[in-house]
C-alpha cells in the first residue's frame, strides 16, 4: 500500500490505452454505427416512398379504369346508335325501292291490260266483221265502212 | 489459505500487499518478500501485479476492440461485434448527456475508462485465494490480482484525468482565463487568496475524490471478501461451530459477489461520469 512509481506507470498506460482508443477503436466503430444509421434511415425514406408511390398508382389504375368504362359505354352508345340509323336508312330505301318496283310493276299491268284491250278491240272488230259479213251475206267493204267499223270499235 | 499455518492477521496482511520491486536494502534490485522490504523501498518501486493485471486487462480490451473495429460490417451485427456495438452506443448516449462541448476524445476516453475500471474491478470476483496460492507454488510470495485496490492505479489513472483537465482548461480558457478562474470567484477580485484556497481545494478534489472512491469501495470489498474467508479459515475440526462458520463463509462470500457485481459496475461508471464532467467543466467558459 506505498505510493510508488505503479503510478506514473499507471498514468503512462491509461493515456496510451485511451489514445489507442481514440485513434483506432472509436472511430471505425461510430463511422460503422452512422453508416446504419443512415441506411436504416434511407431505407425507410424509400419505403415511405414506395408507399406514397403505390398510393399513386392505385389511384392512377382506378382513374384508368374509369376512363376505360366510360369510353366502353360511349362506344356502345355509338353503336347502338349508328345501328339504328342504319336500320332508319334501310327501312327508308327498301320503302323507296318497294314503291319503285310496286309503281314499275303497275305501269306494266297498265301497259299489258292496255295491249291486252287493243288486241281485243281489233279482234272483236274483226270477229264483228265476220258476223256482220255471215248475217249480211255478203261481203262488207271493209274501207266503205271503215268510219262505221272504227266508231264500232272505239264503243267496244 | 495458503499452506503455512497463518494467523489471520498475517492472512490478512499477505493479501494485501502487492508484488513490489525495487531495490533491496543491501543494494541489489528484485522483488521484496516482506511488506517491511517493500515500504523501504521508497517511492521508486514498481508494483508488479498491478502493472501486469492492468496492462493485461487493458491489452485485451483494446485487442477485442480493435478487432471488432476491423471487421466492422453495416450489415447484421454478431456476436462481439454486437457486444462493442451496445458498449459504444451506451458511452456515446451518457457522454451526450453530460458533455455538451465539442471534443473528438471525450467519448473514447470514457469507453477506455469505463472498460479498464470494470475489468480491473471484475478481477474482485475471483476466489480470493486462488491467485496467491497458485502465484506461492510458482516461487512468487504477494499477488493482488484487483489493480483498483492499489492505491497507485486508482491515483495514476486520476492524475490522468486531472492533467486532462488542466491541459483543456488552458486550451479552452486561455492561460489567464484559467487563473482567472481560479482566483476571481466566487468573491470578486478582493477576496483573491480567499478564492484560489476555494478554487484550488476545489481542483485538487476532482482528482483525489475520483481515486478515493474507487480506491476506497474496492479495497473495502476485498477487505470484506477476506474477513469472509477467515470464518472458514478458523475450522479446526469437524465441530458444530467450524461446520456453522464454514457454511456461513459459502453464503456469505456468494452474497457478497453477487452484491458486487453492482458495486464493481457502479463504480466503473461513476468513475467515467465524473471524468466526463469534469472534462466538461474545463470546456466551459463559465460555471
Amino acid at each position: 500500500m506505498n505510493i510508488n512509481a505503479t503510478l506514473l506507470a499507471q498514468t503512462i498506460m491509461f493515456a496510451l490505452f485511451v489514445w489507442f482508443c481514440m485513434k483506432f477503436v472509436w472511430p471505425p466503430i461510430m463511422a460503422a454505427l452512422d453508416q446504419r444509421k443512415k441506411q436504416i434511415a434511407d431505407g425507410l425514406a424509400d419505403a415511405e416512398r414506395a408507399k406514397l408511390d403505390l398510393e399513386l398508382a392505385a389511384n392512377r389504375s382506378a382513374e384508368i379504369l374509369r376512363e376505360a368504362k366510360e369510353k366502353v359505354s360511349e362506344i356502345v352508345n355509338n353503336g347502338e346508335k349508328r345501328a339504328s340509323e342504319i336500320v332508319e336508312t334501310a327501312k327508308v330505301q327498301a320503302k323507296v325501292e318497294g314503291d319503285r318496283i310496286i309503281a314499275g310493276a303497275k305501269a306494266e299491268i297498265d301497259q299489258e291490260v292496255f295491249r291486252a284491250k287493243e288486241q281485243l278491240r281489233t279482234q272483236v272488230s274483226a270477229i264483228a266483221l265476220a258476223g256482220a259479213s255471215k248475217i249480211l251475206g255478203r261481203e262488207i267493204d271493209a274501207k266503205a265502212h271503215n268510219d262505221l267499223l272504227d266508231k264500232l270499235v272505239s264503243e267496244i | 489459505m495458503s499452506s503455512e499455518a497463518h494467523t489471520s492477521a498475517e492472512y490478512i496482511k499477505h493479501h494485501l500487499q502487492n508484488l513490489t520491486y525495487g531495490q533491496l536494502p543491501h543494494g541489489a534490485w528484485g522483488v521484496a518478500h516482506t511488506p517491511e522490504e517493500a515500504k523501504a523501498m521508497g517511492f521508486w518501486a514498481l508494483n508488479l501485479d498491478t502493472v501486469i493485471m492492468s496492462l493485461l486487462l487493458g491489452v485485451v480490451l483494446m485487442f477485442v476492440f480493435r478487432r471488432v473495429a476491423k471487421t466492422i460490417t453495416t450489415g447484421t451485427p454478431s456476436g462481439l461485434q454486437n457486444f462493442c456495438e451496445w458498449a459504444v452506443e451506451f458511452i456515446d448516449s451518457s457522454v451526450r448527456g453530460s458533455f455538451s462541448g465539442k471534443n473528438n476524445m471525450i467519448a473514447p476516453l470514457a469507453l477506455t475508462i469505463f472498460f479498464w475500471i470494470f475489468s480491473m474491478n471484475l478481477m474482485d470476483l475471483l476466489p480470493i485465494d486462488y491467485v496467491p496460492l497458485l502465484m506461492h507454488e510458482l516461487g512468487v510470495p504477494f499477488f493482488k490480482v484487483v489493480p483498483t485496490t492499489d492505491p497507485n492505479a486508482t491515483f495514476g489513472m486520476a492524475i490522468g484525468v486531472f492533467l486532462l483537465v488542466l491541459y483543456y482548461s488552458v486550451k479552452m480558457k486561455g492561460v489567464g482565463g484559467f487563473v482567472g478562474e481560479l482566483t476571481l470567484q466566487p468573491f470578486g477580485k478582493w477576496g483573491m487568496p480567499v478564492n484560489l484556497v476555494l478554487e484550488g481545494v476545489n481542483l485538487i478534489a476532482k482528482p483525489l475524490s475520483l481515486s478515493l472512491r474507487l480506491f476506497g469501495n474496492m479495497y473495502a470489498g476485498e477487505m470484506i471478501f477476506i474477513l469472509i474467508a477467515l470464518m472458514g479459515g478458523a475450522w479446526v475440526g469437524l465441530t458444530l461451530g467450524s461446520a456453522t462458520l464454514y457454511g456461513s463463509q459459502i453464503l456469505l462470500s456468494l452474497g457478497w459477489a453477487i452484491f458486487h457485481i453492482l458495486i464493481v459496475t457502479l463504480q466503473a461508471f461513476i468513475f467515467m461520469t465524473l471524468t466526463v464532467v469534469y472534462m466538461d467543466m474545463a470546456h466551459q467558459e463559465h460555471h
